[in-house]
Parts: C-alpha cells; structure tokens; sequence
C-alpha cells in the first residue's frame, strides 16, 4: 500500500500558544483515517497545514506526494475538502455547485455533465437538482457538499466536522457515503468528535493539546487503554492528563 | 481559462438572483440623478432680505420696489429697526438687511452722495458674495437711474457720451447656464464610481462571512483567475449603469452629448477597472461586511467631495489638488463635462486616462497581493 499522507514532526504556533505540537502520522491510500480530539485539541489546525490553507510553522509533511510548503497548490488539484461550515453557495442551484466547482478543478465540459447527472442520482436529488441549495434540508446540503469535495476524484478527501449538527439517521447515511467512496480506492481524512463515529475508522489518532497521545485501529486502542469504548478511551486519555 | 469562466458564470448567477441588487442598479441611479441634480443647485435663487427703511422719501420708496421686483429676492419684512433687523438675521429669516439711513435722501441731494448699508450673513460664503452682488447691481441701476433724473449735467453727457468699455458675455459649451446640464454627466461619473466600489467591497468578504472562501481556497484555482473572474461581472454592471444614465441624462434633461461617447465608455472601463481593484483590495482586507463598509465609506466620501463635483477642484488648496489626482471620480467627472458638454475627444482627456490607468495597474496588483490563500 502506498502512502498517502506523511507527517514528521508537523508544528504550527501563533505566536506563544502552540496549536499543534510536533505530530508525526501516516495515512495509507484507500484508509479511513480518523483525526479525533477535543475542542481546540487542535484538529483544524493540523488539517488546514495538510490541505495547504494554513503554513506549517516547522516539520515536513507530504499530502498525495505533494510537499506542503513547495508543492501546495499541487496538492489542492489531488485533494478534495468540505469544511465544518457548510460551504456551497446557498444561492445556486444543485446543478449550478456542482457546474461551478467542477469548472474550477479544471474538469471538462462532459466530465461536468457526467459527474452532475451521477451525483444527483446517488444523492436521489433528480427533483430538487434546479432548486437552490439554501432550501434543502441540512443533511441532504452536508451529503451533497461531500458529493461535491470529491467532483474532481482527488486521490484523498478532508473531512472536518463534517456531520456536526445532523441527525443519527442522516449521520449513518452520511457514513455510507464515506465507505463507498473509500472502497473506490480514496483515502478519506476525518475528523470528529463523536466517539462512535471513531469506530467507524481504519485507525484513529487521537489529539489532546496539540499533540498525538494515541493512534492505532479502534479495537487495538480499546485493549491498550483496557476500555469497553472509545468514549471510555477517550476520557481515560483526557482525564489521565 | 476555462475557470475563470466558470467564476463568472456563477457571478453572474449570483448577481440576477439578489433581489434587492437589480432595482439597486437600475432605479437607484436614475432616482438620484433626478434629484441631486435639481437639489445640488449652486445657482442663489431666494434670497431674504429685511429692509430697515429710515427714510421714507420717494427715493427710498422706489429702490424697496426695485429691489422686491426682482426675482432673486424675497423681501421678508420691513422691520422699523436695526435692532429687529439683526433679530432677524440671528433667527435665519433673513439673509442680507439693507439699512437706508434717515438722511439718504438728504445727503443725495446736499452732498451728492448717499450711504445707505448692507449687512450680509456670510455663513454660507457663496451666497453671501452672489447675494451681495446681485444687490449691489440692483443699487447700481437705481443710482444711475436717480442720477440721471437728479443731475441735468449727465444728460447732456449722454447726447455727446465718453466711450466707454461695454462687456458682452458669451457662454460658451452651456450657453444657457443650465445648471443641471453641468451637474448631470458628473453625478453619473460618480454614481456608477460609488456603487462599482461599494458592490465589489461587499463581495469577496460576504464569501469570507458564509465561509465559501474556504472552499475555494482549497481548490487550484490561480488567484488572479479569482480576481479577475470577480472583476468581470462588475465591469458589466458599471457599464450598464452608465448606459441608463446616459439614456436618462439625454430623455430626461436633454444632457448634451457633443463629444463621441465611445471615449465615455472607453474612460469608463478604466475607471471601473480602478474602482474595482480598489473594492476588492478593501474586501479583502475585512473581516466583516460591516468593516468593508465602513471603509469604503471612507474612501468615497473623500472622493465625492474632492472630485469637483460640487466644488471646483481649481479653487482648492494646493495640496488638496494633489490629492485630486489619485481620485477616480475626479477623473470621471472631468471626462464626462468634457466629452459631453465640450465634445472634448481622445486628446484632450488622455490625462485623466493615464491617470486612472495607473491606478488601476496599482489597485488590481494590491488587491492580488492582498488575497491569500494561505494564511
């Protein structure tokens, strides 16, 4: 298996507070990688050096082969990311997103065609593809913005937060999204809060103020911190600090 | 190139979606330029006065006449004293109080000469100076007419006349002194300027505030694909807007157009160009829309007042014509009178064309250097 992601030592500070602290990680290709972490652990911080929004203040990482300080807008062409806040155009149709953003990855006319008609088929949107996105239900908007982050099939997907404020149900549907698109060989990169969704991923990592405490599959953590869950493995590690 | 289609295309989409920003560029201007043009009137028309009349002769009687017969004074009141009369003047009622002393027409006949008083509210400077001297040569007939009447000598005078210097006026490019004509082409100057600036201002932060800037940010789009691709879209608008003006400006208020307008829309293309380097220079340095906003404010506040819209940029300072130079509405509005009342071409405006071109050059590359897709 290949590498998809490769950190050593990645740091961001502002100023005197250190947002992420020297972590070291790797992600392989087609790997479900999940990033977890209280509020303010840091998540966003680390996710933003990798998909080049935000400059590493020292340490070496390496996103589809990609160097983040020299190669970052290479990157941007293989990677694809949907933020915690929702993030299309509220004020465009369905088809129009997608039209819009498959243009700016440079895809071509019919790659645009096909790619829209796909995913609205998938997401079962046929009805509602010439309604503005503002007037969908929130889990069908998140649905569709993951569609969307992954319209120019980039070899790795960034997920932060990406099911915050969405019901169980949709949260399950949501996951099945995820399986899907990993089985078609993408690696998927995410992060959560919600220590069930943990049990979903590969392997996890799990971030307490800045730095990596734990990482490993969901079943090896669970015997290394002898505890019945995740939530369990998760407070053990808060609480023991 | 392909991209930058695609973000204008979705500009687009945006634009003629917004409720509120169609009207806003059709109506809005057509509406303002009515009336700011019939209100920014420098012409003094109504002035008050208060006539303290001390004398009651025959000779003061006739000048209250003249005076309240012409139809740029209104006489308010004839207070029987100075003392009401400065009342007046303090409470705002009147703006200039002619005293005729007791002895007027007396001293007219002994001493050849008569004083009479004008006190003028010089608050507002102009009408001060355009009041007095509409008076002034109100008095002056008068006096020539009394002279005439009193003293025999000045018409024998006139039967063998001294040569004397007689000025015939011409106006020329607005020879009615229609008023409007001259504020309508620089009102549109400034309003297509303005609502360019503030429209593009708001734009990429409104994309910060939703977060969609976010997710742009992380595609490979080049940045001045972006910016460009945001540019655009506006130019159009601009355009559009100065084509409603024009055709309001003409059906409205028969604005002359003598000049060829392609050097307008020319002229216009940069200018927007600037502007909107310039608006989006500022939208990327805001936060918020609020924050945008508020700079914005700044800017074309100090545009609009030292473009020599209202005032003449010759009668400034020195220093405060300086900073007429990197002012786009200046520029604007003294191609517009050029062009349209002048019928001024290419030639004669290349100045200002130079000018805002090098502004545009400076605005465009700080409002690309300015956005970051890296923080």
């Amino acid at each position: 298996m290949q590498t998809a992601i490769k950190t050593e030592s990645l740091t961001k500070t502002f100023g005197e507070f250190t947002a992420v602290n020297a972590i070291t990680f790797e992600v392989k290709e087609g790997e479900i990688f999940g990033f977890l972490g209280a509020n303010g652990a840091g998540k966003t911080t680390a996710i933003k050096m990798l998909i080049g929004l935000s400059r590493p203040t020292s340490g070496e990482a390496k996103v589809a082969g990609f160097d983040v300080y020299k190669e970052a807008e290479l990157i941007k062409q293989n990677i694809g990311y949907m933020s915690q806040k929702f993030s299309l155009y509220e004020d465009l149709t369905v088809y129009q997103n997608i039209r819009f953003y498959g243009g700016i990855y440079g895809l071509k006319r019919k790659q645009i065609k096909e790619k829209s008609a796909q995913i609205i088929e998938t997401l079962g949107l046929t009805e509602q593809a010439h309604k503005v996105v503002g007037s969908l239900p929130q889990g069908w908007k998140q649905r569709l913005a993951f569609a969307i982050s992954g319209v120019h099939d980039p070899k790795i997907i960034f997920m932060d937060e990406p099911t915050g404020g969405v019901d169980p149900a949709t949260r399950r549907q949501f996951w099945e999204m995820i399986y899907q698109t990993a089985n078609n060989g993408t690696t998927i990169f995410v992060t959560t809060h919600y220590m069930d969704e943990a049990e979903y991923c590969n392997r996890i990592s799990i971030m307490v103020d800045g730095r990596i405490d734990a990482m490993g599959t969901p079943r090896d953590l669970k015997t290394q911190f002898e505890a019945e869950s995740m939530d369990e493995v998760f407070v053990k590690l808060v609480r023991g600090k | 190139m392909n991209r930058l289609l695609y973000i204008v295309q979705k500009e687009f989409i945006q634009i003629l979606r917004n409720r509120t920003l169609l009207p806003l560029m059709t109506v809005v201007p057509i509406v303002q330029m009515i009336v700011l043009s019939f209100a920014a009137d420098n012409e003094v028309k109504n002035v008050n006065i208060a006539i303290v009349n001390q004398n009651h002769s025959m000779y003061a009687r006739q000048l209250i006449e003249k005076i309240n017969a012409a139809d740029r004074f209104r006489l308010v009141d004839l207070p029987p004293s100075a003392k009401q009369a400065d009342a007046l003047m303090q409470d705002g009622s009147a703006d200039i109080i002619l005293t005729i002393p007791s002895a007027f027409e007396t001293d007219f006949y002994r001493n050849k000469s008569a004083k009479i008083q004008l006190l003028v509210n010089a608050i507002n400077g102009q009408q001060a100076t355009v009041g007095a001297s509409y008076l002034a040569a109100i008095i002056q007939s008068f006096n020539n007419e009394i002279r005439a009447e009193a003293a025999p000598q000045f018409v024998v005078q006139r039967v063998n006349p001294v040569p004397r210097i007689n000025i015939e006026s011409s106006y020329w490019y607005n020879e009615e002194l229609d008023y409007k004509h001259f504020m309508i082409p620089g009102i549109m100057g400034e309003l297509v300027t303005i609502l360019v600036m503030l429209l593009t201002a708001m734009n990429i932060v409104r994309e910060r505030e939703v977060g969609t800037i976010e997710q742009i940010n992380v595609t490979p789009i080049k940045k001045w694909q972006f910016i460009l691709g945001k540019m655009i879209p506006f130019l159009f608008i601009g355009l559009m807007l100065l084509t409603v003006g024009l055709t309001a400006g003409k059906l409205l208020f028969d604005v002359p157009m003598r000049g060829n307008l392609a050097v307008v829309f020319a002229y216009c293309v940069v200018d927007i160009s600037a502007v909107l380097g310039l608006g989006l220079f500022i939208s990327n340095l805001s936060d918020t829309q609020q924050q945008a906003m508020f700079t914005t404010f700044f800017f074309v506040i100090i545009f609009i007042l030292m473009s020599g819209l209202f005032t003449p940029i010759e009668s400034m300072p020195q220093w405060a014509q300086y900073l007429t130079i990197p002012n786009p509405i200046a520029h604007f509005v003294n191609v517009m009178r050029s062009v349209l009342l002048k019928g001024s071409g290419f030639a004669d405006v290349a100045y200002n064309f130079q000018a805002t071109a090098i502004m545009a050059v400076v605005f465009n590359v700080m409002a690309v250097w300015s956005y970051r897709k890296v923080n």
